[in-house]
């Protein structure tokens, strides 16, 4: 407790970030084993998934300050090279949680490449120009998955573009079916796998926004030209962000997709994409615990209101835009700042 | 032939985009926000044209102008419950509720209209003799002998198209209300110096455009008739690509995107593939904003330190 208070306030809170997510990982896992609603069971590793989504688009928003409505784009590049490769190496991995660690892997190295191949061209530009490019690059990995088909035989991959001309050998399988996506996929994707890959992108994010590449990071977005003026390589930067944030969302899309046994890529559309923003801005811009919160309740709380049923979507929509209008307007904020003095304990500027 | 009856299929699906666009690029250019509820609004004003002309059998133009009227006192509700508190707040909280706004119109329509899809009825007909001497629906007319054929659809569209372009430049330019808009999207606080209303004219602005979404989605149903409560959202996007091809907050820039984007569209999906057209319309849009960042009619900003 004594070294907890004396360590630096960020750490401190990084420190807490991490006990919170393993604490919540302990008592879910117990929950788990002692009846917990098999509706919320399954949800799990889903929540992982997008709370994993959460974080790495905090990444690109909050610390980088540039606004991505493509996200959903790499969680699908991540999500069918992942499953391919769990698909491909079925027989030659026996044990589960390494065929899942490998297609985690696989669909954050793939997710890394396009996101460092889209970066090349966005991030030269900036504001609204770079949103509307990423929503766009995020509609053509939509396009393209739902048109591809990608085989496996003895002779090694097969791919085709917009029809099945895969001409696969006896006892080859069709693994990505174009629009159909790929279907019959073992479910491996666990809960502890997606807490481990919730702690491993939170250290990744803490010490990246701590070192010296962070700092420069975060002096890019809050002053472009000053940054640039002390030597700061704008691309360079940007760059490392974009493409961590990019890795740990094909990462988080592999073990989304082994999460059900059918994956197709209209699920990881534009409304996956502002999701999972909303999920970010709820939470707050740049505060990981936030988006690990706002996440996670999120993704619940449809299914919570499900006994609502006709209206639960209807009341999310208003939810959500009454605590946008609660946090962000100055007479609500007055109004709550009378109703509670002295709390938030936030300073006025000088 | 074929060419020229897909390029002008092409200008008609554009004009109706850049109709949409216009609403996007014209709160955009005022209140510096991205309103993702306008795809919506398109939705919420062809149900109420189907509904004015479906069950309360009103003629068509009634209708229309029952939709846009509606439509336009929904823009302002919105404005006013939505919007108008965040005018102060960081861009993404209004994007964000923004999104909000869209979700609900389109949960709200699921519950008042449900899900099936209302087949949208063509007002665009004439009765005529047919060749074999019984009365049948002409729905459009055609020329060259027969080889091209050009719904009614198709040509209204695009007629009312270059009205609402002409008459918004005229309004944009000429009177005094237009003059204001121009001032705000300038500068705000400088306007509100020159004692203009800048509130006033914000709502103004999302008045009109919503009232322009109405128009859009009577002819996008009319043109594409199957209505359900998603109608409004992917053409949304794809208008709202339009006016950033043009250069958002540019109104001639909103019309050439809009056609534009409409052209490519429907060219690519004739000649390339009908399933990759939306990737190549979204990856011309790329390539131009690379060239040329702030679109093609857009004014670059010169960051001054």
């Amino acid at each position: 407790m004594e070294k907890l208070k004396n360590m630096n306030k960020t750490t401190r809170r990084n420190f807490l970030t991490y006990a919170f997510v393993i604490a919540a990982y302990i008592i879910l896992q117990l929950w788990a084993g002692a009846g917990m609603k098999s509706s919320l069971r399954g949800m799990l590793v889903s929540i992982c998934a997008y709370v994993v989504m959460a974080v790495s688009l905090n990444l690109t928003v909050g610390v980088l300050g540039e606004l991505s409505l493509g996200h959903a784009g790499f969680m699908s590049v991540g999500a069918f090279t992942g499953v391919t490769a769990a698909v491909a190496l079925q027989n030659a991995v026996a044990s589960a949680p390494l065929r899942l660690a490998i297609a985690m892997v696989v669909g954050a190295i793939f997710a890394a490449i396009i996101g460092f191949l889209i970066g090349i061209p966005v991030l030269r530009l900036n504001g609204d120009y770079l949103a509307i490019v990423t929503l766009a690059f995020g509609e053509i990995i939509k396009t393209i998955f739902n048109n591809l088909y990608v085989g496996l035989d003895a002779k090694g991959f097969h791919i085709s573009l917009l029809e099945d001309r895969t001409q696969l050998l006896e006892g080859g399988k069709l693994i990505i079916a174009g629009p159909m996506g790929i279907g019959g996929i073992q479910k491996i994707a666990s809960f502890t796998g997606g807490a481990i890959l919730v702690l491993l992108c939170l250290v990744v994010i803490f010490n990246l926004v701590n070192s010296r590449a962070g700092r420069a990071i975060m002096a890019l977005r809050d002053n472009r030209i000053a940054a640039e003026s002390v030597g700061i390589s704008v691309t360079k930067y940007k760059m490392m962000a974009f493409v961590t944030s990019a890795a740990m969302a094909g990462a988080a899309g592999a073990l989304f997709a082994l999460n059900y046994s059918t994956i197709v890529a209209n699920k990881f559309d534009f409304n996956t994409s502002i999701l999972v923003l909303v999920f970010v801005v709820l939470g707050g811009l740049g505060n990981m615990f936030g988006s690990i919160v706002a996440a996670a309740a999120l993704t619940i709380l449809p299914e919570a209101l499900r006994g609502s049923d006709k209206y639960r979507m209807l009341i999310y929509a208003v939810v959500l835009i009454l605590v946008m209008l609660g946090t962000n307007s100055p007479r609500v904020r007055g109004f709550l700042e009378k109703l509670l003095p002295r709390r938030g304990g936030k300073k006025e500027g000088v | 032939m074929s060419f020229l009856s897909f390029l002008i299929s092409g200008i008609s699906l554009g004009s109706i985009y850049a109709i949409i666009a216009l609403g996007y690029t014209m709160v955009y250019g005022i209140a510096k926000m991205l309103n993702f509820a306008h795809g919506d609004v398109i939705m919420v004003g062809a149900y109420i044209c189907f509904y004015a002309v479906g069950h309360f059998h009103l003629p068509p133009v009634v209708g229309v102008l029952a939709a846009m009227a509606l439509c336009t006192v929904l823009g302002r509700v919105i404005e006013r419950l939505a919007y108008k508190p965040l005018r102060s707040a960081p861009s993404l909280a209004v994007l964000i509720t923004a999104i909000g706004v869209s979700y609900f119109l389109q949960n709200a329509a699921l519950l008042l209209w449900t899900s099936n899809p209302k087949v949208f009825p063509n007002f665009f007909g004439r009765e005529a003799v047919g060749p074999d001497g019984q009365a049948q629906l002409l729905t459009g007319v055609e020329l060259f002998g027969g080889q091209l054929r050009i719904s009614y659809v198709t040509l209204v569209t695009i007629v009312v198209c270059l009205v609402i372009m002409g008459a918004l430049s005229l309004f944009i330019s000429r009177s005094k209300l237009g003059k204001a808009m121009r001032a705000c999207s300038e500068d705000k606080d400088a306007a509100r110096l020159m004692g203009i209303n800048v509130d006033t004219t914000i709502s103004l602005t999302f008045a009109i455009g919503s009232g322009l979404a109405a128009v859009a989605g009577v002819l996008l149903c009319s043109a594409y008739p199957t209505l359900v409560p998603t109608t409004g959202s992917m053409p949304g996007i794809k208008a709202f690509t339009a006016a950033v091809f043009g250069g958002i907050g540019s109104i001639p820039g909103a019309f050439l995107g809009g056609l534009l984007l409409g052209v490519i569209e429907i060219l690519s999906a004739a000649y390339i593939s009908t399933q990759l057209s939306n990737a190549i319309v979204f990856a011309v849009l790329i390539v131009v904003l690379l060239v040329k960042p702030t679109g093609l009619l857009g004014k670059a900003i010169r960051e001054k330190v």
